[in-house]
């Protein structure tokens, strides 16, 4: 079963607790759950979007990355009151249609991904970026991804990832730039 | 013979197999499942690094009703996680020899509430004195292991050290040290256990080595082979610590599973796995070096001591990686390491990438620094002078049979980084920069395999199988965690097989389905599990050809069409290979002598650091990085495994630092324990020579290591190149930095701006 069948605007959790209302990945949703709990558990657990990683807790590794009304939020430092009302894009908002990403397919073909524990909360900062600055130098790919922490790659490939959907973004429209690789699952 | 072939996948650079689900966030890692019924797991740890166990208590502000609860007691087998020695309890029992050892189990429905009941249980303790330091326990005047403190020893001797001293131009000494360092996996250590008393335990979990884990449940359960199955799941990151320790959350979480009778799930947070699991072993090396007038070496006597921790662990087979990679790639006719592993009442030290040769490599390529400042050579000529060639016998007076690039190795690394150009600026520049700038160069070589008769005791057995369903896999037990064991045995089995990449899949890393092919470590999976599933594929075309008139050339269909032929004549289309040792292979373990490993990996590294003679900070500007590993099955997957090494042995050389207080690490989060950032990590470039090598799966050699040896000490001679002060320990801060430029006084003869 994956996440997103579950995450079909059912109010998961416990109605003794106030309503959350937020859209993730274009749903929009309602959780009943303790006001205080993070953004990374509701996720996970109660809408069963394990795409997003915990790695460390305290706001240092990025794992948890996901993009919280425009801006690239560690989930994990989130407490989901925080988040009622807000529109949230986690890694399984990324593709569209059954399409990779530019960035899921750039990051497929360079390398970009190993153990791929970080690689949910990288592609979300590399989605903020290109969103921000669709041409970046290297630089600026270095600058914006420095929260997010990978122990596999050296990064190397990563920036190369990073670059390579930069043009493959601004060499055509999306839908049609490359033709992505269709999932099989 | 197919070293030399020509291949349609192997070399080629296919997208990694499993890439797609880790990219759309669907790849399960253990934390991702949910089992019905599922409860959750804790481990309560001592908080004393060596004690007796004096009572334990509950405290009564929680009901412990609601809870299952695992103690020493509750093992129906032997209470010891498997591995050499056997010396590791599973749960404490009486004693503690460190702190974070195991002492009770917790398992509740509700995880949030495992927090406050770890926190509940109270242990008193009678003291005993702990041992802190290599010094400490080789003083020998508090035991603390067995009757000695000596996990292990070995002496490797070649020639006749003794009597060289007299007739050497020159003898240089020299004292180094490495530190901890942890593998920070962004994956913390998790397991799902299950038990039943008629099927036994099945486990998933984030793991190297699922037979290792198999022999510890069977023995603490005291179960047969076939009650127990280890299932691996996605894997972020391992790095030799998933190695061994996967073992330890897998017993404690199959207890809770038996206690409770539901499905358990235990899994660290940050905090945990830094305070409680496997980190590299510590190191003290000291250099004596026998040189004639021309600078080549005589004499090379070596004495290696590692701190091991508190049980013995891995710390026998890492002490012996790092005592066959201590001289370096060099020839020496007369050679003496004495290597040894003391105990100490820390956690366990563990597996890590390079095992041993990175601390080894430390020292020896900072000595060949030293040396050659000593005798006023050039570090690049003295290397030159005394690289060992094709024919030549190493330390163990392996020959080397296959040919040796070094010499071409390192002329590309100085063209690539234009050393000598840079160097000379540099040394131009610095008088009148704050900012010194240096380069800093090491070779070294790195086994393939496991050591000596390692792969023969091995015994691994790999292959291919196709299903009724049309599903043709690779049958391993090797495990992927990134460093891309799921596409290269599906290269090299494709190729073989003659089919398309797409058209091979890896069966699931699941011992009820999987051969036990070893573990997955050592370097070993592209060239000694890649080799058995090349022979296997050739294997399963020749059994096609004779009995099921599969013709020379074929589709994907007509293979398929050949499989049910086969099946309908012979059964099941299986082709198993067992691991088969190089000819003329000998190894003594007693006089550890002979043919150490059946590959090496050579390299040379060349950095270039800027150190800020301001805020002391020293960062690594550029980096090069030349290899022959054999064939490369998939240049960017190669070239990821180099780049990944790299940037975590920048991290040990410059910014990772265990601090330990009373036994304890004292800066166990991200937030203090401090790995290189996407800022931090310099530019590297990556460059392969490819000499096939005739052991390996279509000529690889191992890779995933080698790149863990070279840059700690290229970096530091980079430093020395840049300031004149020769450093020998790492990890190299900035307050040490400034203690060793302060007393040296460079900063005086600075023009500040």
């Amino acid at each position: 079963m994956s996440a997103n069948e579950n995450a079909n605007g059912a109010a998961p959790g416990n109605a003794r607790w106030p309503a959350i209302h937020f859209t993730v990945n274009g749903k929009r949703l309602v959780v009943n759950v303790p006001p205080m709990k993070r953004l990374l558990d509701v996720l996970r657990e109660d809408l069963r979007l394990t795409g997003t990683k915990e790695g460390c807790g305290e706001g240092e590794c990025g794992s948890c990355s996901v993009r919280m009304n425009g801006e690239l939020v560690n989930s994990c430092l989130v407490p989901v009151l925080q988040a009622d009302g807000a529109e949230i894009q986690t890694v399984e908002g990324l593709a569209l249609d059954g399409n990779l990403h530019p960035l899921q397919e750039a990051f497929l073909q360079h390398g970009g991904a190993q153990c791929g524990i970080c690689t949910p909360g990288m592609l979300m900062a590399a989605a903020q970026l290109l969103e921000n600055s669709p041409h970046p130098s290297g630089a600026e790919i270095r600058e914006a991804l420095a929260g997010n922490l990978c122990r596999c790659t050296g990064f190397m490939h990563i920036f190369e990832s990073v670059a390579a959907a930069a043009d493959a973004q601004s060499a055509a429209p999306v839908a049609t730039a490359q033709e992505p690789a269709r999932h099989a699952r | 013979m197919s070293t030399h072939a020509t291949t349609r996948i192997v070399g080629a650079s296919v997208p990694r197999k499993e890439g797609i689900a880790k990219l759309l966030g669907q790849a399960l890692y253990v934390d991702d499942i949910e089992r019905e019924g599922m409860w959750h797991g804790a481990t309560v740890r001592s908080t004393t690094p060596r004690g007796i166990i004096r009572s334990i208590s509950f405290d009564r502000s929680i009901d412990w009703s609601e809870f299952a609860i695992v103690a020493a007691a509750d093992i129906p087998g032997e209470n010891c996680i498997q591995l050499i020695s056997n010396d590791q309890p599973c749960l404490a029992d009486g004693k503690v020899n460190h702190c974070e050892e195991a002492i009770l189990l917790l398992a509740h429905p509700d995880k949030h509430k495992l927090r406050e009941a770890v926190a509940a249980v109270h242990i008193d303790y009678d003291q005993l004195q702990p041992v802190f330091t290599i010094e400490e326990s080789e003083r020998q005047d508090v035991i603390v292991w067995g009757s000695d403190n000596l996990l292990k020893s070995f002496l490797l001797e070649k020639g006749d050290v003794d009597s060289t001293w007299e007739r050497a131009a020159h003898i240089v000494e020299g004292e180094y040290r490495t530190g901890a360092q942890e593998h920070l996996y962004i994956e913390n250590q998790g397991i799902i256990a299950e038990y039943s008393a008629e099927r036994g335990v099945t486990v998933w979990g984030s793991l190297q080595c699922p037979y290792y884990v198999v022999k510890s449940l069977k023995a603490v359960f005291d179960l047969p082979d076939e009650k127990v199955r280890v299932i691996q799941a996605e894997t972020g990151g391992a790095f030799g610590g998933k190695e061994d320790f996967p073992s330890n959350v897998a017993c404690h979480a199959a207890l809770l599973a038996m206690k409770c009778g539901h499905p358990v799930k235990i899994v660290y947070d940050r905090l945990e796995d830094l305070a409680a699991t496997t980190k590299r072993h510590p190191a003290r090396v000291r250099h004596r070096t026998a040189l004639d007038r021309d600078g080549k070496l005589l004499a090379m006597e070596i004495d290696l001591v590692t701190d091991g921790g508190a049980y013995a662990t891995l710390s026998s087979t890492v002490l012996s990686r790092a005592t066959l990679h201590a001289t370096g790639p060099y020839l020496c006719p007369n050679v003496r390491v004495h290597a040894r592993s003391w105990a100490t009442n820390f956690v366990p030290y563990g597996a890590f990438r390079g095992f041993g040769a990175p601390q080894a490599i430390f020292a020896m390529e900072r000595h060949m620094d030293e040396i050659a400042a000593v005798l006023g050579i050039d570090p690049i000529e003295l290397r030159r002078r005394n690289f060992l060639h094709q024919g030549d016998d190493n330390a163990t007076e392996q020959r080397l049979r296959e040919p040796v690039i070094l010499d071409q190795l390192l002329d590309r690394a100085l063209k690539e980084s234009d050393y000598s150009a840079k160097r000379a600026r540099f040394a131009r520049e610095n008088p009148s920069s704050p900012v010194k700038r240096g380069m800093g160069i090491a070779a070294f070589y790195h086994g393939s395999g496991f050591t000596g008769s390692g792969e023969v005791y091995l015994n691994s057995l790999a292959g291919l199988d196709v299903t009724p369903a049309g599903n043709v896999r690779v049958l391993v037990s090797n495990t992927e965690f990134g460093q891309g064991t799921n596409t290269i045995l599906t290269q090299v089995a494709a190729e073989a097989l003659g089919l398309d990449y797409s058209a091979v899949t890896m069966a699931p890393p699941d011992t009820g389905v999987v051969p036990n092919s070893g573990p997955t470590v050592a370097s070993r999976t592209s060239m000694v599990v890649g080799r058995i599933i090349e022979r296997a594929g050739l294997q399963l075309i020749a059994q096609l050809r004779e009995h099921a008139g599969l013709a020379d050339s074929y589709t994907r269909e007509e293979f398929l069409a050949a499989c049910e032929r086969y099946r309908a004549a012979k059964g099941e289309v299986i082709s198993l290979c067992r691991y088969e040792a190089p000819a003329g292979i000998r190894w003594d373990d007693a006089t550890y002598h002979g043919e150490a490993y059946g590959a090496y990996a050579w390299a040379v590294y060349v950095a270039q650091v800027a150190v800020d003679s301001i805020t002391y900070s020293a960062e690594v500007e550029d980096f090069w990085a030349v290899q022959e590993a054999g064939r490369v099955l998939n240049p960017v997957l190669a070239a990821g495994q180099i780049e990944g090494g790299i940037a975590q042995a920048v991290g040990f050389a410059l910014y990772e630092k265990v601090v330990l207080h009373d036994g304890r690490m004292a800066n166990n989060q991200m937030t203090n324990y401090i790995m290189p950032t996407a800022e931090d990590v310099p530019p590297i470039h990556v460059f392969f020579e490819q000499v096939p090598c005739p052991h390996g799966g279509f000529g690889a050699k191992g890779i995933g290591e080698l790149p863990h040896d070279g840059p700690a000490p290229a970096i530091v001679n980079a430093i020395r190149d840049a300031t004149g002060v020769a450093f020998n320990a790492i990890p190299l801060l900035p307050e040490d930095l400034y203690a060793g430029l302060g007393e040296n006084q460079p900063i005086e003869e600075l023009a500040l701006p």
